[in-house]
């Protein structure tokens, strides 16, 4: 009779409910409301479009050299940029440029949450044996320095994009894998998740309901302070010769042909290097922002 | 009465401040306090007691800001600069916390750490300075001093923690002692311990305390005065013996009813309904109107004065006048009016 | 609801020489030393009533609750549920834990923070292989059984409820699979004053309403005298007193009991504590004294105290206390 009171009585007092939505709602708010973060997310939006757009807006034909017209200086009529050591449209292959070198530095961190992520949640749900034997592989990669190991391994498995991609993966699997693993120690430690067990649930239930929707956030903000660090590890490779091949358009690679040029046509010779400084401060000041929504509490 | 008292405060009144939010989270506090009283700040979690103890000594984040005027010793506490509060901080009024082990650096000794206070304080040698490190630890009830000056605080059980930092709060002498909750995460028989520790050597010391609390029973322990806080405002203030006696605010009143005791055993306990308002969403007049008994059409016509009646008591309440008649006819304590 | 099988004589649980010792390793992985959590403790819980459990930190109180539960496996001891042994022998783990269920101290902690209200009852019911339909009205039932309208609080994530709400949520999801056994493990403790006595009586009526036993572990004495039958009073892992609320309260035998007891708030100003009844902390459960542990506290000690360590005896009817002052086995004492 009386909880019946209470219930009414209950009602007016009770806190106003804040209309705040979901998690990932909450989180897209605040980093609409960070006008750095936002001005990087326009940034992106337009590398991304452009970069997939870039058959039906480029200019030029990419891969159409003339020995004529090499090394056009910017604003030169017709060729907006200029034009590369070939004679290429700079601009044209600026925009197809974004196509590899955004590939390669999203895909391989995708990959590599997904393979890390499992192995780092793994670790950390069942702890004990089954944690010391993936860590300890896990913390053995770690060791080395990741420019290193993705050289290595580019130079073990040869040179071309396939090969990059997988190099790259190999490389983010440890250092996702470590930041998996303690963020499910943590949540595993929760009383939610010993009151999942309570209710008789098995590990593979609560790592699906439980474990994985609250370790997801801080992974996922982890893994995109890695895209910059990807797109400049493979832009790299690409300028050793480790990644995409000539005559593919890559910043990496344009950057690394331009270089000769760079006394000649010191502009062009630049552009590439400003398209992935753009592309990977944009990345990293985005996960910052991504990386204190996550933290907005209640 | 000419004397100054040690703590005055006049319209207090902190709000929260950043982006995207002005948060009013202590208004109207106005309180004095003479040398060797004890003051008990009374309320739940989110009432502003705590915010209120750490204005006095301004120890409060950087987007808070702080209204109204504090004198501590003389001292004008909201014109200080950050330098002049740390010689106000120690000699004059000192903190002691909840959780000693996050109050107390890991990496220093307990003796370390006291006689580097003191040495920052005044002009005394660091031999002079641990002799009476060890003289404080003594003071406090710490069994074999001597070895515990050398001891890190990880290595003390919680209760002795709790007095080593009691006598690092002590280390300079303060008029004022601000203890906020110190006893909550002790265990029974620990917790009685220090309470009638910090009561013996408020007494000693003559210090002033204040003592923020949750607990009704801890007051009734150590206060002579308690002054009952509600959404940021005091509700309630008076010698404790006769709030808890006969409490003037149905806040007050309720919170006695709804406290479990040995009385209760069996009943259904007098609850207050609802919970605390939300900070942000404050109702338009009392605080307490959507959980009062007598609410009434008045008390949301705007928020109700500290309406001071017979000895030396206040309530935040529109029908504190009837109490007050009612009390009389019953023949209650009538004493000098404490303000 | 499964049946009562065992006829209300039968104590819905019997809890026999229930053992746990956490190891505490070295730098090295070697084991140095085991904290004695819980040491060979030995209780039944009666059907329809509630046993309080008091004790300080330290004392093994919310080890005992989580192997009762078996969310940490016990190093010795038996666990009967109803007649039925845990294991392999009677019911499995999983049909206990639909039987008895635990709501724990912290609100917020114990709340998916992911999850509304409903989704984290109805966690627990797809589990037991209710379909995603049924268990959504079930969990509102439930809702609405703490008092809590579905409409209003079934869609709420935890920060966007109040502190004593979301202990509503967790009771909730406790009785939503209909157990028979509700483990509160200071389940009021972190909640202010005011909702505090909101819930104690919730747990009230649930309890009539739906036939429940609680086990009910708490420091604050004065709670537990409100809302149990029986107290049992537990010191560094071991029992030291069992008996009737009545007794307890009123003429305890242990003198941990008593002390403890003494150490409570006057609740009056003009009746304070004079004095404390005891000086320091418990000692550190890795290396607890020998013989009865409370002795390097209690005034009665002497040598014997030290040599053998006191069981518990019956001392009045259902009274139980683990004292050698008691059983003259110490000459003369008190």
């Amino acid at each position: 009779m009386s909880a019946a009171a209470e219930r009414i009585s209950l009602a007016p007092a009770a806190v106003k409910r804040r209309r705040t939505g979901g998690f990932w709602h909450r989180a897209a708010r605040h980093v609409m409301r960070d006008k750095v973060a936002l001005v990087c997310a326009i940034v992106l939006l337009a590398i991304a479009l452009s970069a997939i757009f870039a058959p039906w807006i480029a200019p030029a034909d990419p891969y159409k050299t003339s020995m004529l017209r090499c090394l056009l200086p910017p604003l030169s009529p017709k060729y907006l940029l200029g034009t590369d050591e070939l004679g290429r449209d700079m601009l044209t292959r600026l925009l197809y440029g974004g196509r590899v070198s955004l590939s390669m530095g999203i895909a391989p961190v995708i990959l590599a949450t997904i393979v890390g992520g499992a192995l780092g949640v793994t670790a950390g749900y069942f702890g004990r044996h089954i944690n010391m034997a993936i860590m300890r592989v896990v913390n053995v990669f770690y060791a080395f320095p990741s420019v290193l190991l993705a050289v290595a391994m580019a130079g073990v498995l040869g040179s071309g994009i396939v090969n990059s991609l997988i190099s790259l993966t190999l490389v983010f699997i440890p250092p996702i894998a470590r930041v998996a693993e303690s963020v499910t120690t943590q949540v595993r430690n929760q009383d939610y998740v010993e009151a999942a067990r309570a209710t008789g649930a098995s590990a593979g239930r609560i790592i699906v309901q439980h474990v994985l929707a609250n370790v997801m956030g801080p992974i996922v903000t982890y893994a995109s302070s890695l895209v910059s660090i990807a797109i400049i590890i493979s832009s790299g490779l690409s300028f050793l010769g480790l990644g995409a091949a000539p005559p593919l358009a890559d910043w990496g690679l344009m950057l690394n042909t331009l270089r000769q040029a760079i006394y000649v046509a010191p502009v062009n010779a630049v552009l590439p290097g400003v398209m992935i400084f753009a592309a990977s401060v944009s990345f990293n000041l985005l996960s910052d922002s991504l990386r204190s929504a996550m933290d907005v509490r209640a | 009465m000419p004397r100054d008292p040690l703590v005055e405060v006049r319209d207090l009144s902190v709000r929260f401040v950043n982006r995207d939010i002005d948060l009013t989270v202590v208004d109207d506090v106005s309180f004095r306090l003479d040398a060797g009283e004890v003051l008990c700040f009374l309320g739940e979690s989110g009432s502003g007691k705590t915010v209120t103890m750490r204005a006095l000594l301004r120890l409060l984040p950087p987007h808070a800001r702080i209204g109204g005027s504090i004198r501590l010793a003389g001292h004008d506490v909201t014109a200080m600069s950050e330098r002049q509060l740390e010689a106000v901080r120690g000699p004059v009024g000192a903190m002691i916390f909840q959780e000693p082990m996050t109050a107390l650096d890991p990496v220093f000794t307990i003796g370390t750490q006291i006689a580097e206070t003191i040495v920052a304080h005044e002009a005394v040698s660091w031999a002079q300075a641990r002799a009476r490190a060890l003289e404080l630890l003594e003071m406090v009830q710490i069994p074999s001093a001597a070895r515990r000056l050398d001891a890190y605080p990880h290595e003390l059980s919680g209760g002795l923690r709790q007095r080593a930092m009691i006598a690092l709060a002590l280390s300079c002498k303060p008029a004022l002692l601000l203890a906020d909750e110190p006893t909550t995460a002790l265990d029974a028989t620990v917790q009685i311990q220090i309470l009638l520790l910090i009561r013996s050597l408020q007494k000693e010391l003559g210090m002033a305390t204040i003592f923020v609390t949750h607990d009704i029973g801890v007051a009734c322990e150590v206060a002579d005065r308690i002054a009952v806080m509600y959404a940021g405002r005091f509700v309630e203030t008076g010698p404790v013996a006769d709030i808890v006696a006969s409490p003037a605010h149905p806040y007050t009143a309720g919170l006695l009813r709804s406290t479990v005791s040995a009385s209760t055993r069996g009943e259904r306990l007098a609850s207050i309904p609802g919970g605390p308002p939300d900070l942000t969403d404050m109702p338009p007049g009392c605080a307490f109107g959507p959980r009062c008994v007598s609410h009434g059409a008045a008390c949301d016509a705007g928020v109700p004065p500290l309406i001071p009646f017979a000895g030396g008591r206040a309530s935040r309440c529109l029908l504190t006048k009837e109490v007050v008649h009612a009390g009389q006819g019953g023949g209650s304590v009538s004493r000098e009016a404490h303000m | 609801m499964s049946a009562d099988r065992g006829g209300p004589a039968q104590p819905i649980l019997i809890v026999n020489g229930l053992r746990k010792y956490f190891p505490l390793r070295g730098p090295l992985g070697t084991i140095d030393a085991h904290v004695q959590a819980v040491d060979g403790i030995g209780f039944d819980v009666r059907k329809g009533e509630t046993l309080g459990v008091v004790g300080e930190s330290g004392c093994g109180k919310s080890t005992t609750a989580r192997l009762l539960m078996r969310l940490i496996e016990p190093d010795a001891g038996e666990v009967i549920f109803d007649g039925d042994p845990i294991g392999h022998r009677g019911i499995s783990i999983r049909e206990l834990r639909r039987n008895m269920q635990m709501v724990f101290q912290d609100s917020y902690a114990s709340l998916n923070p992911r999850h509304t209200a409903t989704e984290e009852i109805v966690f627990g019911l797809r589990v037991h292989g209710m379909g995603s339909k049924q268990a959504r009205e079930q969990a509102h039932a439930s809702l609405r059984l703490v008092g809590l309208e579905p409409g209003q609080f079934g869609d709420r994530y935890p920060h966007e409820m109040s502190g004593g709400q979301r202990q509503r949520v967790n009771i909730a999801r406790g009785i939503a699979l209909n157990p028979r056994v509700l483990i509160l493990d200071e389940s009021v403790s972190a909640l202010d004053k005011s909702v505090q006595a909101q819930v104690l009586n919730l747990l009230a009526d649930l309890k009539d309403r739906l036939n429940l036993t609680y086990v009910f572990i708490s420091h604050d004495l004065n709670v537990v005298h409100h809302v149990s039958d029986r107290v049992l009073v537990m010191y560094l892992g071991k029992v030291v007193e069992i008996g009737p609320v009545e007794r307890i309260y009123g003429d305890a035998a242990h003198p941990y009991t008593r002390a403890l007891f003494a150490s409570r708030l006057s609740m009056d100003p003009a009746l304070r504590v004079g004095a404390a009844p005891l000086s320091g902390d418990p000692p550190n459960p890795v290396r607890p004294p020998s013989g009865c542990r409370f002795r390097t506290r209690c005034s009665l000690a002497t040598q014997a105290c030290a040599a053998s360590e006191p069981l518990l005896r019956e001392i009045a009817p259902g009274h139980q206390a683990a004292c050698h002052a008691l059983t003259g086995e110490m000459a003369d004492a008190a």
